[in-house]
């Protein structure tokens, strides 16, 4: 921490060589900065921590485990080892399968929402037409589709991945519509005024200026498609993130369940920044975007 | 001297006709008028500036020229074609510049041509013509957002430019800027228009503007929105806003702009004024 301070302390000195000295300040006060979010990031899930620690061995249940014990059931599901089970080493089939059931649902409900919504927001007989229909469905929370989708997909991925679809497709339908419907009318006129006409429209105007509503909708529905994932994997699956804590359930390993719910919250928040590093780099053009 | 340009003008062809247009908005309690009987006609290479309060109805006008709006009566036609939307020939610059927020400068100044399917080469040769004419090279990799109003207005001038426009229409374009920026880019209108001959028609409520700038003044009364006079401005360019020439003009059209003003507003409103 000193040493840092003694580096930046130097950019406040005399104009002679300053370019210089702020060249080398820089880094170290992003690297001080970064240091710093970290640091105030940890404090809370520490104490969290420590407060589970602390309540398990005061109450002395048999039913949560330690934190301790989670790790030693995270090692062993990730490299094994340790207790030699089924779980033992299963990390990366399960994981991957819930990846790329969350990705299938996911980019699913991208490619049909975007279009969709980029279509619904600005020919209102597509409105009129749909509007009504969608607003009656969107109400059915997702775990309701269970039973129907068990019988339209059978037991199996593809159930998981239409629940994860259903999930997601609203938020990026939604805020794609919201996103066309609040474009300056001024842009389309300019637009049309320089000669950009019809179906040329969406990819010069309606796209680009939704963008920063889309990537909204995006992160949301990559949140709800990761919470969604248990519920799809209920389904009978026998590999994945969401059978993984079902079976602990069943079996009452909670040391099992705590590390698939870890397990995928650290994926979930990993997919979100991937997101955001898609936004950040395609809005760079936008003033009110940032990290 | 002033013969000659006399008889130029007089020569010029017939660009745009605006004949007997009507304008009528349904309203809450019936239809406002907001048009009645307009006519004008413009010849190619005039600046024409539309000056009038506000509510007369000259951006509406100038909306209807560039076919955003349609009359509810009469035609504009440009080259004796009737106007029924918005298309290349007729250039709008907006007061909010209206540029697209996701291009740089360059992708905002070349926009048009491209979408118009120009080839490559004539764009990239276009685009750099017109940056520099508006004074903008060392800026073409910048967002929107990272100008300045004036040059905002800059981008958007040259943008219309570039898509080789037939006619320039501006709605009250450095109404929001500050009055130093404002008579600079008034100066640089002027240069451009004498550089490109572009024909120009200028929606403004500023008196001086209007002096500064026209060939023809149009003055324009409210409620229905018609046209009440057209004074030709005959000074020399660059025009000295000090010179008792231009004074006496100024006095002139503002005289003829309060006295339906006066006739227009209540009792009350008259005193203020």
């Amino acid at each position: 921490m000193s040493v840092q301070t003694a580096v930046a302390a130097p950019s406040n000195g005399p104009a002679t060589g300053t370019a210089k000295t702020t060249g080398t300040a820089a880094p170290a006060n992003g690297l001080r900065q970064r240091l710093r979010t970290i640091a105030l990031a940890s404090i809370v899930p520490l104490c969290l921590l420590f407060m589970w620690d602390f309540m398990v061995r005061w109450t002395g249940t048999r039913l949560i485990p330690l934190p301790s014990g989670v790790a030693t059931m995270m090692w062993d599901f990730a490299f094994g080892g340790i207790y030699d089970d089924a779980y033992s080493a299963s990390l990366p089939i399960h994981f991957w399968k819930s990846v790329q059931r969350v990705y299938g649902g996911f980019l699913l409900a991208a490619v049909t929402g975007i279009p969709l919504g980029l279509m619904l927001g600005r020919i209102p007989l597509l409105r009129a037409l749909l509007d009504p229909m969608l607003s009656l469905l969107r109400p059915v929370p997702v775990t309701a589709w269970l039973p129907l989708s068990m019988i339209f997909f059978g037991l199996g991925p593809k159930s998981a991945i239409f629940l994860v679809f259903l999930g997601a497709f609203y938020p990026i339908l939604l805020n794609t519509v919201f996103g066309v419907k609040s474009v300056d009318a001024r842009l389309y006129e300019a637009a049309e005024m320089l000669g950009c006409t019809g179906s040329q429209m969406f990819r010069a105007v309606v796209l680009p200026a939704a963008l920063p509503s889309i990537f909204n909708g995006l992160r949301l529905g990559a949140g709800f498609a990761w919470i969604l994932i248990v519920v799809g994997e209920m389904t009978g699956v026998p590999e994945g993130l969401g059978a993984v804590i079902m079976d602990g359930r069943t079996l009452s390993r909670t040391d099992l369940v705590i590390t698939g719910m870890i397990i995928i919250g650290i994926t979930g928040f990993l997919s979100d920044r991937i997101l955001v590093l898609l936004s950040n780099y395609f809005l760079r053009w936008s003033p009110q975007q940032h990290a | 001297m002033l013969e000659t340009q006399t008889h130029q003008r007089a020569a010029a062809p017939l660009i745009l006709n605006v004949n007997g247009v009507h304008k009528e908005f349904a309203a809450s309690n019936g239809t406002v008028e907001a048009l009645r009987g307009v006519n004008i006609k413009i010849n190619k290479g005039d600046f024409v500036c539309l000056l009038g309060a506000s509510g007369c109805g000259k951006s509406t006008l100038l909306r209807i020229i560039a076919g955003f709006e349609t009359a509810t009566r009469g035609s504009v036609a440009v080259y004796g074609t009737e106007v029924d939307r918005p298309g290349p020939d007729r250039g709008m610059v907006f007061q909010d510049y209206a540029l697209f927020p996701w291009l740089t400068v360059r992708e905002n100044i070349n926009f048009g041509p491209r979408h118009r399917g120009v080839p490559t080469p004539d764009i990239v040769k276009s685009t750099d013509r017109f940056l520099k004419m508006v004074g903008l090279t060392a800026f073409a990799d910048r967002y929107p957002h990272q100008l300045s109003g004036g040059m905002k207005q800059r981008v958007a001038i040259a943008r219309v430019l570039a898509n080789d426009t037939d006619i320039l229409l501006m709605d009250e374009p450095f109404g929001a800027l500050d009055a130093l920026t404002r008579s600079k880019l008034q100066e640089e209108l002027i240069d451009i228009w004498k550089a490109t001959k572009l024909t120009v028609i200028f929606v403004t409520h500023s008196v001086e503007e209007a002096v500064v700038l026209a060939d023809k003044v149009v003055v324009m009364t409210a409620g229905p929105g018609r046209i009440d006079a057209e004074i030709d401005i005959d000074l020399p360019r660059p025009r000295d806003v000090s010179s008792p020439e231009f004074n006496t003009l100024r006095r002139d059209v503002t005289r003829r702009l309060t006295s339906h003003i006066a006739r227009s507003q209540p009792v009350s409103a008259t005193a203020d004024a």
